[in-house]
């Protein structure tokens, strides 16, 4: 091998550890649900014991009314919180977007539900929903009303809710990078040419916070799709299916039901679902990136 | 409509009537918590006066240019504009229009936009805008680019669009912060130049700061020296160059520098000279009578352009110099030269032959002479 070879393989070389890592942790466990998707698989057998079934799964699941009802309600989910956490979090940080003292210790402040394990957030909802010792019915009560039937009745909302209560601080922070980053200069001249706060608000600072805030409603749509712990804990997925996300069926689907190969099916669906949502921040991104080597590009060929 | 001032103006005695100042800044104070940047700045502009405001770094031209704009609060003082005070305004109902240093263009709407936006919020019709735009992009020369954003502009076409944004706005007032300092050198001269050109049709009232002392002669009508957070000196700009009131505003003002040298102040019969390290120069009469009782230790100043070439010269009104460095700028060389301990830059025709370490001696035009004094370094 000469020494011109040898150098451009060095970085390879050193590459080749990490490469292999990741390849054996990820692809491989990727490798083998995608396998055991098409297999007739009980946790008593070894994969190798296991019959080819083909399709059967996908298509079993495709028409199983539970696991579409369950789809649903993920998908209802993730909409209504990654919708209302926008909205939140920009909104919070629109108004908090200012230096009155104070206001570093107020931002700490936002930001603690983030930062709590999702399975504490799940237990301390639970206690809060608590039909008779919850804070929220006894609050209630004893202003006079009748107390709400939180995790029965509405189940599904009171999860979202709890979302929304620990992750509109991850979009704040980020949508006030955003704007704290946003060019002061074009600010001050939108004020001198007569906008009013909202204007402002409407005019620049919302669309010049776009790419980011596009970027992180997918991330959190991503995420968001993926949400086991608290609804575990809160709710096991019930009462019936009102809150039976997807990744709870499939934890169900493999432990109670014994059907491997019915929950790897699950996982790939969910998994295609969310490859598209990544896919379509990828190329958002791309699209952006190019649109503005496409601007250099232009300004460069008349410089 | 019959008022005293119409009957004035045609009987053509304007000038009796006492025209109130457009803009009016008031002891005008700004501190930073406890820092306090500007020390009671108190200006006065009149209708369609051309002001520079014009400073080294720092010396708080920016903020006081900020203050009138609206966006600094105002810490102690006030500004009036039309004779109302506008300091509890808001940037947008001063009626005003500003040209940034960065020019603080939106990135995310094309030219037209950027130009129409302050009258898309006015809510105007919409032909009136788009004749409005068309017109202001021709004057600027940015008609083909309309339709391009921001980012697909070159500087000096952003600066451009900053300018037409500025013009759109049919506001009373312009202020400009550093609007060239961002171009090349060619360029800025170039649009200096159309700055002039402007400054003749559009007659506004135009603050303008810049750190840039040919700009600052080039365009005032009224150039206000600041250092450290004080007014040095405000007039006309020929007013500036020739009497200025300190060393501070002599050094600034002129390029190369003025050329400063402690002398003593000494009467030699009729006749005060100020002799130092190397030359006894007389004092003119008229100068030297303005002096009065004052003797002793001063600076003098003097500009390269007061200094020619003159080997025949007598010897109290030249300065001999030995030359130490010479830079070659084409048609003049600019001279680096030792008098004395104190070192002084001239001006010479770069045929005139000279060598490294000769010495030559200059004559110092009379009237180039400047006395400051050493301690307060007041304009004598
Ligand atoms: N937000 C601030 N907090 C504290 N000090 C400030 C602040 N903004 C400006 N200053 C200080 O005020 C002084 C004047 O600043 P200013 O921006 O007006 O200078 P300038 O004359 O425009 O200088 P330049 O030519 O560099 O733009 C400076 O000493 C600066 O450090
Ligand atoms: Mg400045």
């Amino acid at each position: 091998m000469n020494s011109q070879t040898f150098n451009k393989l060095t970085p390879y070389m050193f590459m080749a550890p990490a490469v292999i890592i990741m390849a054996i942790a990820l692809l491989y466990p990727l490798g083998y649900m995608v396998y055991g998707s098409f297999r007739d698989w009980d946790p008593s057998q070894s994969i190798s014991e296991t019959e080819f079934v083909g399709f059967k799964n996908y298509i079993t699941l495709f028409f199983d009314p539970a696991f579409r009802e369950s789809l649903s309600v993920t998908l209802i989910f993730a909409f209504t919180v990654v919708i209302a956490e926008m909205v939140i979090g920009v909104g919070l940080a629109l108004l908090l977007d200012r230096n009155i003292r104070g206001m570093s210790v107020l931002r700490t402040l936002f930001i603690l539900p983030m930062m709590i394990a999702p399975v504490v957030v799940g237990l301390m909802w639970r206690y809060m929903y608590h039909p008779t010792v919850g804070t929220f019915n006894r609050t209630l009560k004893s202003w006079g009303f009748e107390g709400v039937d939180w995790l029965g009745q509405h189940a599904l909302l009171s999860v979202i809710i709890a979302d929304i209560w620990q992750w509109t601080p991850f979009i704040f922070i980020l949508a006030l990078a955003a704007l704290q980053s946003l060019p002061r200069s074009a600010l001050e001249a939108a004020r001198i040419d007569g906008a009013t706060g909202w204007q402002q608000i409407i005019y620049i600072k919302l669309p010049l916070m776009m790419p980011v805030l596009i970027v992180t409603a997918l991330l959190r749509l991503i995420d968001a799709f993926k949400v086991l712990e608290v609804i575990l804990v809160m709710t096991e997925g019930g009462p019936g299916l009102s809150t039976e996300i997807v990744a709870l069926r499939i934890s169900r689907t493999a432990t109670e039901f014994r059907e491997l190969g019915t929950a790897a099916a699950m996982s790939n669906y969910l998994l295609i679902l969310l490859l598209f949502f990544t896919l379509a921040m990828f190329a958002f991104t791309r699209l952006q990136e190019a649109r503005a080597a496409r601007l250099a590009r232009q300004v460069q060929e008349e410089g | 409509m019959f008022t005293f001032e119409n009957v004035y103006k045609i009987m053509n005695l304007g000038s009796a009537v006492e025209s109130m100042p457009k803009i009016r800044l008031d002891k005008l104070i700004k501190r930073y918590g406890a820092v306090q940047v500007l020390h009671g700045i108190d200006l006065e502009m009149d209708e369609d006066e051309f002001t520079v405001l014009v400073g080294p770094s720092g010396c708080g031209k920016s903020t006081t240019l900020r203050m009138i704009a609206g966006l600094e609060s105002v810490s102690d003082g006030e500004i009036y504009i039309n004779d109302k005070p506008v300091s509890h305004l808001e940037p947008k109902d001063r009626g005003l229009a500003m040209v940034f240093q960065d020019y603080a263009l939106y990135p995310h709407m094309d030219v037209a936009r950027n130009i129409s936006f302050a009258l898309r919020l006015q809510k105007r019709p919409k032909a009136e805008i788009d004749a409005k735009v068309r017109e202001v992009a021709a004057t600027v020369g940015l008609s083909e680019f309309l339709h391009r954003k921001p980012g697909a502009l070159s500087g000096g076409q952003r600066q451009r669009v900053a300018m037409a944004r500025a013009l759109a706005k049919d506001s009373d007032i312009f202020l400009f912060d550093e609007p060239l300092s961002n171009l090349d050198a060619k360029l800025r001269g170039q649009m200096r130049a159309e700055l002039g050109v402007m400054r003749q049709n559009v007659h506004k009232n135009m603050i303008y700061v810049t750190h840039d002392q040919i700009e600052a002669m080039t365009l005032a009508d009224r150039i206000v020296v600041m250092h450290g957070g004080y007014i040095q000196q405000q007039g006309k700009p020929e007013e500036l160059f020739k009497r200025p009131a300190n060393k501070f505003v002599a050094g600034f003002l002129g390029s190369p520098p003025m050329n400063f040298l402690d002398a003593e102040l000494k009467s030699d019969g009729d006749q005060l000279f100020a002799a130092g390290d190397g030359f006894k120069l007389a004092v003119p009469s008229e100068l030297a009578a303005t002096l009065g009782e004052t003797a002793g230790a001063v600076t003098l100043g003097i500009r390269p352009s007061d200094l020619n070439y003159d080997p025949d010269a007598a010897d109290d009104v030249a300065l001999d110099l030995r030359v130490t460095v010479s830079e070659y700028i084409g048609a003049q060389s600019v001279l680096m030269c030792a008098c004395g301990g104190a070192s002084v830059t001239v001006e010479l025709k770069s045929e005139t032959p000279i060598a490294l370490g000769e010495t030559l001696r200059f004559a110092v035009r009379p009237e180039g002479i400047h006395l400051f004094d050493r301690k307060t370094e007041k304009a004598l």
